[in-house]
């Protein structure tokens, strides 16, 4: 088992947002949480990432065999895990080059690895930038920095390329990208699919999931999964809107 | 202030006048010597003081070299402060507020740049251009502490650079106080004029041997002349028992372009007052500042931009970063007086706190006599932007370096200012070096 959520019960500011998530990844799957707004996507995500601002107040997240709620979220990344952001940050002043290297550096004395030189950083970035088609001179600009919303999410994708995780978390990836942008992400991202990695989508719309072809599709209400299927699911979802399942859910409430 | 130190002040001032007779510069201390006996060390009562309590510092005995010229500073000395790029650069060194002739290294020719002890100066063929300049920064700053520093006017320097001479070599002041018997008042005195479409690069950096305390009451005069081009970089990386009061004195008299820099990285009580003053119509200046404090180090920067004439343009920014129980103030001044017509001025101070010890005091001044102006001020006072380090983490980065990155990238902005490149490198590595994870 990738990765085991059991449970999860998570609060911000005293106000509980997720309640009871359970999910469990297998390496290689790729999973399509859906949901209407405000159901618990993103909370999701920042949770599994280790955002401190969130409190988990029940259950456990097990990854790859570690108790993964005990690791801050430097340690999580290190230990394989990645968040591509729904509003990856800019920052100013930071070399994107210089920030991949440092990330990329991190990981491998975390492992007990020397660092990588920059002959051999470098052979990796090109590797890379050709693997998720993104513009090369994005990277010797500050991270993020007067980046067009496709060419941040471009960032995300590479980024994840360069620390090759065991389980990628995509918040979002989509929202904001015209058709365009959208096949050039989703392309990288199914370049980046092996028989190893997992991968979590959260999305609001099907296009997303048309390019990925997930193996499951879990739908996220109120803090809860609701309902999980194959990728029908989210055609049916695409077809008759999220009411049909608050339908079903409050009729299950009823019997 | 104590008057046991008056009194004391006032000997030596007695003795200094009898031993050089120079009319000019003895009208000049004069002059001096009244304003401070009148309104002695300025108090926190004084609004322009009211973060940084100097008084204190003179509850202790100073020893104050006023008539001569000797002192312990040898060569290895000079060695040791030596910055980058000095191989390159004209290098005058004072010790404890006195030019040293024999200490200095002049690396340009004479027809370019004239280097002159002051009273030398004073009496030949720059007789009329000390006259009209020197000490004209007193009818801007009126308090006691700038006033003793002119009551001791003797062993500066007076640095010319020709007309339409383009100096490829900076020019280096390195002040070196000898703290090692005593503690140490030095006050440097300086006289830069720099002729119509020259250009000159000027570095001033401090330093204090021994264990004793150091204070360095320094004024430098800066006089710009039509399309002159005047770099001004003063670089403050002292032992903590050195304090400073430091104003840089920058008078635009024709349409000239100043760039002036003030790196703060350590020290006991600093002031810098670093003043333009507008004389002349479409002048040009930007000021910057980089203050990154710990420990107990107390860093006011005060500036002033005085805007007289029309079409003036001048930009300003400060950044801090104060941690433990340093502190950091800024006070920035901007005149808009009713001729200087389509000003464009501009100020920021932007500071990060890193412990809840750290403290700043931040305050920008406007006062605008004339109608068709654009000015802004901006201050904010913050943390780390929180959001950037998750990112940063999230990408497997520790807590610390991520911290350490941004404050770089903070910093970044204002070390790329300093164009001269050894320079440049020199300061960057320094702060990287304390911002780093051990």
């Amino acid at each position: 088992m990738l990765l085991s959520i059991k449970n999860l019960h998570a609060s911000i500011e005293g106000k509980q947002i997720l309640k009871g998530i359970n999910l469990d990844i297998q390496p290689g799957e790729v999973h399509a949480i859906m949901g209407p707004n405000g159901s618990g996507k993103s909370t999701l995500a920042s949770v599994l990432a280790g955002r401190e601002e969130y409190e988990v107040t029940e259950g456990s997240v097990e990854f790859d065999g570690k108790n993964m709620l005990e690791l801050s979220p430097e340690d999580r990344s290190r230990e394989g895990l990645f968040l591509a952001f729904q509003y990856p940050v800019e920052i100013p002043g930071v070399s994107t080059t210089n920030f991949i290297k440092t990330a990329v550096n991190e990981k491998r004395k975390y492992h007990g690895q020397e660092p990588m030189d920059a002959v051999a950083f470098l052979k990796l970035m090109k590797q890379k930038i050709e693997l998720v088609e993104i513009d090369k001179s994005l990277l010797s600009r500050s991270i993020n920095e007067g980046f067009s919303g496709g060419e941040k999410k471009r960032n995300e994708i590479f980024q994840m390329a360069m620390l090759e995780p065991k389980l990628a978390i995509l918040d979002e990836t989509d929202s904001g990208l015209d058709i365009d942008a959208l096949r050039i992400v989703a392309k990288g991202v199914n370049k980046l699919r092996n028989s190893e990695r997992g991968i979590i989508v959260i999305t609001h719309y099907q296009r997303l999931l048309d390019y990925l072809q997930p193996d499951f599709v879990h739908v996220l209400v109120n803090g809860r999964i609701v309902k999980s299927g194959t990728k029908a699911l989210a055609l049916e979802l695409e077809e008759k809107g999220y009411d049909f399942i608050k339908d079903e859910i409050s009729l299950t409430a009823a019997l | 202030m104590d008057p046991i130190n008056i009194s004391y002040f006032g000997e030596k001032f007695n003795r200094l006048q009898l031993a050089n007779p120079d009319n000019l510069l003895n009208s000049i201390r004069k002059e001096g010597f009244k304003t401070f006996n009148e309104s002695g060390l300025p108090g926190t009562k004084n609004e322009e003081w009211k973060y940084t309590r100097i008084s204190n510092l003179f509850h202790k005995e100073y020893h104050l070299t006023e008539d001569e010229l000797k002192s312990e500073i040898n060569i290895s000395d000079v060695n040791a402060v030596r910055l980058p790029g000095s191989e390159n650069a004209t290098e005058l060194v004072f010790a404890n507020g006195k030019f040293i002739p024999e200490l200095s290294t002049i690396r340009s020719s004479d027809n370019e740049l004239v280097i002159l002890p002051l009273e030398e100066a004073a009496k030949g063929v720059f007789k009329e251009l000390i006259h009209e300049h020197l000490d004209k920064s007193s009818l801007f700053i009126k308090d006691g502490i700038h006033a003793l520093n002119t009551s001791f006017i003797y062993g500066g320097v007076f640095i010319y650079v020709n007309k339409n001479k383009v100096l490829d070599n900076p020019v280096y002041l390195y002040h070196i106080s000898d703290a090692r018997e005593n503690h140490t008042l030095s006050q440097p005195r300086s006289l830069v004029f720099v002729d119509e479409s020259a250009k000159l690069q000027v570095v001033e950096t401090y330093s204090t041997i021994g264990s004793m305390d150091s204070f360095t009451n320094e004024v430098i005069e800066i006089i710009v002349d039509t399309n002159a081009i005047v770099e001004y970089y003063k670089i403050q990386n002292d032992s903590i028992t050195a304090s400073q009061v430091g104003t840089t004195h920058i008078r635009q008299i024709g349409k000239s372009f100043v760039h002036a820099l003030t790196i703060s990285l350590n020290g006991g009580m600093i002031r810098n007052n670093t003043d333009i003053i507008m004389e002349a119509a479409g002048n040009e200046a930007h000021m910057y500042g980089l203050y990154l404090l710990k420990g107990h180090t107390h860093v006011d920067n005060h500036t002033l931009v005085d805007n007289t004439k029309p079409n003036c343009f001048s930009n300003e920014l400060y950044k801090g970063i104060i941690d433990e129980q340093a502190t950091g103030v800024f006070s920035g001044k901007i005149f808009v007086r009713p001729d200087a017509q389509k000003t464009n001025a501009y100020q920021s101070n932007k500071n990060i706190l890193l412990s809840d010890d750290a403290t700043v005091n931040t305050k920008p001044q406007l006062e605008i006599f004339a109608d068709d102006v654009k000015c802004s001020h901006g201050c904010t006072v913050g943390q780390l932007d929180e959001e950037a380090m998750y990112y940063l983490r999230t990408r497997g980065i520790s807590k610390e370096h991520a911290q350490s990155m941004l404050l770089e990238a903070f910093a970044a902005d204002i070390v790329g200012q300093i164009k001269p490149e050894p320079l440049r490198i020199y300061v960057e590595e320094m702060i990287s070096e304390r911002l780093s994870v051990n």
